[in-house]
């Protein structure tokens, strides 16, 4: 089929133009009728052709909402009801089904969070690629493999001119965020909407991703909208920044002037979500948990998950336990709870040994020992209020019944800032924060020495996540306990730890006191995962990625 | 608690039909015009205002005999439904709390089991045994737990793997505390739904055996039965043999129904109720 | 050997291992009872002398793992034992009957099958519609009809009122072809009522769960229209499913199948299973209930079959 030559206007000026948009969506409250909510309210922007606007927000700010409105796109059932959006001088919310199905894939196309999601499985790689310009008429067949094996080159993907043959399920995570980033150039649009392409990536992964957005953004001049509620990757690739909260628009200006010099009291907060106040602590003579050569494994042996595993926690202070999927990290929780018996080694607690499996604990051993879990919602009964969830505790340990324990649940509440009124709330009327403070006070209930707190703030936004941290630090003053505390987020572990160990594959490479694990010289491990956490300052990723010694896990 | 007004029409229709159904077969005795056997008219004399829907084909009245039936069908479909409800139920928590060597074994012997269609064993097993009420509701009800095993183990498996249920491990609760209080309240709206099915189940397989000859023996009356009775009236434009089986349909629509409106309401999120 | 090939494989030795275990059952269920099994057969006024040789007969007198065995290699062999009514040789007798019931579940299956499949396509096409909320309306009602309502029904108004059908339908050897269609139409019918309700349900279900997957909204956002959509993207990842609702509900097919031939006196092999298990005919009832449960095995195995194939993980392993 001939090409068809699209008449680009001129290459200077605007893109992308949207005044007032308006979207709304029908929500469906149980036991209640169903009514409209405002989703983005007002929002305007421009886009000049060759430039990166970052739209930055927590979850329900509207960020991806507006910028599938770019497509003239409402994802589950959202409707715009007001405002214009011009693209190429044209206002396509008034295209019709027709010219709006001409757009997309051809001058605007997208870039999905979860690539391995968004790949039809039972079609080869190559096909889908190369599928929106054929059928748009942009390149004959033949053309468009030719740019797509050029693409593959240049995002650095392994075996360029072959894995267009292989189906989604054969390539790793980053290279089919990769190979959907080549999807998304082949038609070589004039813009394309990446909706948090790195958000499910592992870190050390993350940043060979960005590089390569950001390279193959430079070198084609395409136009682009990076959505993430991270403001410091946003940072390494857009030329403008705009802020949004609850749909509507907070701050916009340039990188550099919203990361050095935020105008908003919320953009500002976004900008130091890292900084939190903490001295360190020294280590103790006495530690309160010892985990000693531990090593546990899956199948009866077969699968070792952890290999000599060697660690102290001491009494009121913090171990953070950092590594990617696949590190053993959560293991070692299991291991010390009892859920997995170790094979070899032995795990004291408080001067006594712990049994190995669950079922031989004993009931105090059990109570001191606590556990938080990453997902709020599913680590609560659904069925349970918030006031039988903290008082079973008390109940279970000691004993505590009718007003007693009503007065002890309340005085609990107020330790974790919520009132008095959420004693008969159930678990699905309470915001993600809330929820993952009422795990907390069920553990706190049982007066604890040592709380495991395993990813708890992963899920969460990063302001909500910056306030259950503070609230942490702020209890392990009061109660004098210790946490055990495991994640993925170097940032944070920076912020709270007292000491640190770092594991990969089951083993731990690196451990000491948080001054002594993050100083130089590190191991390779090390050395990559510190250089892979994005700093909040402008060519950070460049410098990150010319210092590498390692290769990424590619997850 | 019942709002009336907020319940959707579809439920309301189901929920008075099941009300006229219970009334009808606790109540038998007292609202049946002429009794069981009773030989009252000419044989399949048309509706009239003496015998509402007739007579059937020994000239008994219709309507008598329906509402016997009805008594007879629910009584043992309810009997039959309330012993592979607590078996399967049980059995399948058990399974899934406890796992291990009792899994495997209990999971495969289900499997086993369900491998036969349950008429065709139900029709295997009943030529050697007497056709009694008893071993009917013996019969029907140990066919229909294996698919209540298997669902009721499939929402506890789900449930028990939930962080919930292992915080409450981790705090040393006993194996009763975690199947009555921390899976038995999740799991019971997917269970009520099922139980509303597997009553239409041993409605309509109850009324196939009778229907058959091998379930419900004359002179007590069933709905199947009784279509099995005035069958031979079709051929001659008689359509007294339709009114048993519609009895039974409608049966089968409105508990359908109200089953479907309890499992609507006790999936909203806050924690069932309102 | 590819893997697929060895899964296949052990798919099938699966299924005859299960087919062994109930042929174990059947066995178990007609044979091991309380009581006396001459006994319950021939009733209370049989004298000791017919209840005698009916033992011997039966070789009751035998342990049941011999008899069992015994019973297991007649079937292997050809012989599926003799009628104790009849006196007839079952594997002469059987055969002609599960053709018949082969025919009328063939001609209940083909008109189903493409029937419910564009129902459910129509019925996610219009999702949420008039027409979506009719077509679940119906499909809800006749899943609650028994068999012999809708069978009465329709001899009642199109057998006896316009005559356009019989009553009974009545196939022999030597019937014309076109005859025969026509005698087995009420009770494919019936059938196709049935089966279509479920199938379209699960349908519609299969077919909704792929068209909400991130890939199709990929799709969407490439400009691809929605026919283009539901023909490449959709329809291959829907086929495993669908495969998988229309094996199941054949197999349900087959135990519906016993209560229409009753209805219309159709000579299929349910009619004689019914028949020999009121004259509690333990050998036929045996071999019958074998038969069947073969058939519904059968039917499984192509459905795990079909899914393994069907699915781009297994035929492309990493």
């Amino acid at each position: 089929m001939a090409k068809k030559t699209r008449t680009k206007p001129s290459s200077e000026g605007r893109l992308l133009e949207i005044r007032n948009l308006k979207i709304e969506a029908k929500v469906y409250p149980p036991g209640e009728t169903p009514r409209l909510v405002t989703i983005v309210d007002g929002v305007s922007l421009t886009l000049e052709r060759g430039k990166v606007l970052g739209l930055i927000g927590e979850s329900g700010a509207g960020k991806s909402t507006i910028g599938l409105s770019s497509m003239a796109y409402g994802r589950g059932g959202v409707q715009i009801t007001g405002g214009e959006v011009i693209l190429n001088g044209r206002d396509i919310l008034k295209a019709g089904k027709e010219g709006v199905r001409k757009l997309r894939g051809n001058e605007v196309c997208y870039v999905a969070q979860s690539a391995a999601a968004a790949f039809n499985p039972a079609h080869r790689l190559m096909d889908q690629v190369v599928e929106a310009s054929v059928l748009h008429g942009t390149a004959t067949r033949a053309e468009a493999e030719k740019r797509a094996k050029h693409l593959f080159r240049k995002l650095s993907l392994p075996n360029p001119d072959t894995i267009g043959e292989r189906y989604p399920h054969q390539v790793s995570g980053g290279q089919l965020q990769r190979v959907m980033t080549a999807m998304a150039l082949c038609s070589e649009p004039d813009l394309i909407v990446f909706d948090e392409p790195t958000t499910a990536l592992d870190v050390t992964t993350q940043i060979d991703v960005l590089a390569a957005i950001k390279d193959a953004i430079r070198d084609t001049g395409v136009a682009a909208l990076y959505i993430t509620h991270d403001l410091a990757v946003v940072a390494q690739v857009s030329d403008e920044i705009m802020v949004l909260r609850h749909g509507k628009l907070v701050e916009w200006g340039g990188t550099r002037q919203i990361i050095k010099e935020p105008r908003q009291e919320y953009t500002n907060a976004l900008v130091s979500v890292h900084h939190i106040e903490h001295e360190e602590h020294k280590p103790t003579a006495n530690p309160l948990l010892s985990v000693k050569n531990v090593t546990a494994a899956y199948g009866g042996g077969a699968v070792k998950v952890l290999k000599n595993v060697s660690v102290d926690i001491h009494p009121g202070q913090t171990l953070a336990v950092v590594g990617e999927s696949g590190s053993g990290k959560s293991t070692l929780a299991r291991a010390i709870t009892g859920l997995l018996p170790p094979e070899q080694g032995s795990i004291t607690f408080a001067g006594r040994t712990l049994s190995n499996a669950l079922k031989d604990r004993k009931r105090d051993d059990l109570r001191e020992l606590q556990m938080i879990y990453q997902m709020a919602d599913v680590a609560m009964n659904p069925r349970q209020t918030v006031g039988t969830i903290i008082g079973r505790p008390l109940e279970f340990y000691f004993g505590i019944k009718g007003a007693e324990r009503d007065r002890r649940v309340a005085e609990l509440l107020d330790k974790i800032e919520m009132g008095k009124g959420f004693v008969d709330r159930y678990p699905a009327e309470l915001s993600g924060g809330q929820k993952q403070r009422v795990c907390i006070a069920r553990s706190l209930a049982a007066k604890p020495k040592l709380i495991i707190c395993d990813e708890v703030t992963s899920a969460l936004d990063p302001l909500v996540a910056n306030g259950i941290l503070k609230l942490l630090l702020g209890l392990q003053k009061e109660e004098d306990v210790a946490y055990l505390f495991i994640t993925h987020d170097l940032a944070t572990v920076k912020s709270i730890a007292d000491s640190i160990a770092v594991m990969y594959r089951g083993e731990v490479v690196r451990y000491g006191s948080k001054s002594k694990v993050l100083a130089p010289p590190f191991d390779a491990y090390t050395d990559l995962l510190l250089s892979s956490v994005p700093e909040m300052e402008i060519g950070w990723l460049e410098k990150a990625i010319k210092g590498r010694r390692m290769e990424a896990g590619g997850n | 608690m019942l709002n009336l007004k907020l319940i959707p029409p579809g439920a309301l229709i189901g929920l008075f039909l099941c009300a006229v159904f219970l009334f009808v077969a606790v109540f038998a005795r007292w609202v049946a015009p002429y009794g069981l056997g009773e030989i009252v008219g000419g044989v399949w004399e048309p509706a009239s205002s003496k015998y509402l829907l007739g007579t059937d084909n020994l000239g008994r009245d219709l309507l008598s005999r329906m509402i016997y039936g009805a008594q007879t069908t629910i009584t043992i479909a309810a009997l039959a439904t309330a012993l592979s409800f607590t078996l399967g139920s049980i059995l399948g928590f058990a399974a899934a709390v406890i796992g291990g060597w009792f899994d495997t074994i209990m999971s495969r012997f289900v499997d086993l089991l369900m491998a036969i269609p349950t008429l065709i064993f139900g029709l295997v097993v009943l030529s050697v045994l007497p056709s009694t009420i008893l071993t009917l509701i013996l019969v029907m009800g140990l066919l229909d737990s294996t698919r209540v095993f298997r669902l009721s183990r499939a929402v506890a498996v789900d449930i028990n793997v939930m962080d919930y249920v292992e915080a409450a491990k981790l705090r040393g609760e006993g194996t009763g505390w975690i199947i009555f209080r921390e899976i038995l309240p999740n799991a019971l709206s997917p269970l009520v739904s099922e139980l509303g099915l597997r009553f239409i189940y041993a409605v309509l397989f109850l009324s196939a055996l009778s229907f058959l000859g091998l379930g419900v023996q004359p002179p007590a009356a069933d709905w199947g039965g009784m279509v099995k009775e005035n069958k031979e009236g079709i051929v001659f434009g008689i359509p007294a043999a339709l009114i048993p089986a519609g009895a039974i349909a409608a049966l089968a629509i409105s508990v359908n129904l109200v089953a479907d409106w309890i499992l609507n309401r006790t999936t909203s999120l806050k924690g069932g109720r309102g | 050997m590819s893997p697929i090939v060895k899964l296949i494989a052990q798919r099938v030795a699966l299924g005859v291992g299960l087919l062994l275990a109930v042929s174990v059952l059947i066995f178990a269920g007609t044979q091991i009872l309380p009581g006396d099994v001459a006994q319950s057969i021939l009733g209370q006024a049989a004298t000791p002398q017919a209840l005698a040789n009916l033992r011997a007969e039966l070789g009751l007198d035998q342990p049941a793992y011999v008899r069992y065995f015994a019973w297991l290699g007649g079937i292997l062999t050809g012989d599926l034992g003799t009628a104790l009514t009849t006196r007839q040789e079952i594997a002469t007798t059987l055969p002609p009957r599960l053709w018949n019931t082969l025919f009328l579940a063939f001609w209940a299956a083909i008109v189903a099958v493409p029937i419910s499949i564009v129902l459910g396509l129509l019925a996610v096409r219009y999702r949420n519609g008039p027409i979506d909320k009719a077509i679940s309306g119906f499909a809800l009602a006749s899943t609650s009809l028994p068999e012999f309502f809708i069978g009465y029904l329709l001899i009642l108004f199109l057998a006896v009122k316009v005559q356009w059908f019989p009553s009974i339908s009545t196939v022999y050897d030597g019937m014309p072809f076109l005859a025969k269609l026509h005698a087995i139409v009420l009770p494919a019918l019936v059938l196709v009522l049935v089966v279509l309700a479920h199938m379209m349900r699960m349908t519609r279900a299969a077919i909704l769960n792929v068209m909400q997957s991130a890939y199709v909204e990929t799709a969407e956002l490439k400009g691809v229209g929605q026919f283009d959509i539901i023909r490449k993207h959709a329809f291959p990842n829907a086929i495993a499913p669908i495969i998988n609702v229309v094996m199941l509900n054949l197999a349900f097919l087959v135990v519906g199948v016993v209560v229409v031939e009753v209805i219309f006196v159709y000579p299929g092999m349910g009619q004689y299973l019914v028949d020999h298990v009121a004259k509690r005919d333990v050998p036929v009832v045996q071999a019958v209930g074998l038969i069947f449960a073969a058939v519904y095995i059968g039917l499984n195995i192509v459905a795990d079959v079909a899914g393994i194939l069907t699915n781009p993980r297994l035929r492309h392993p990493k």
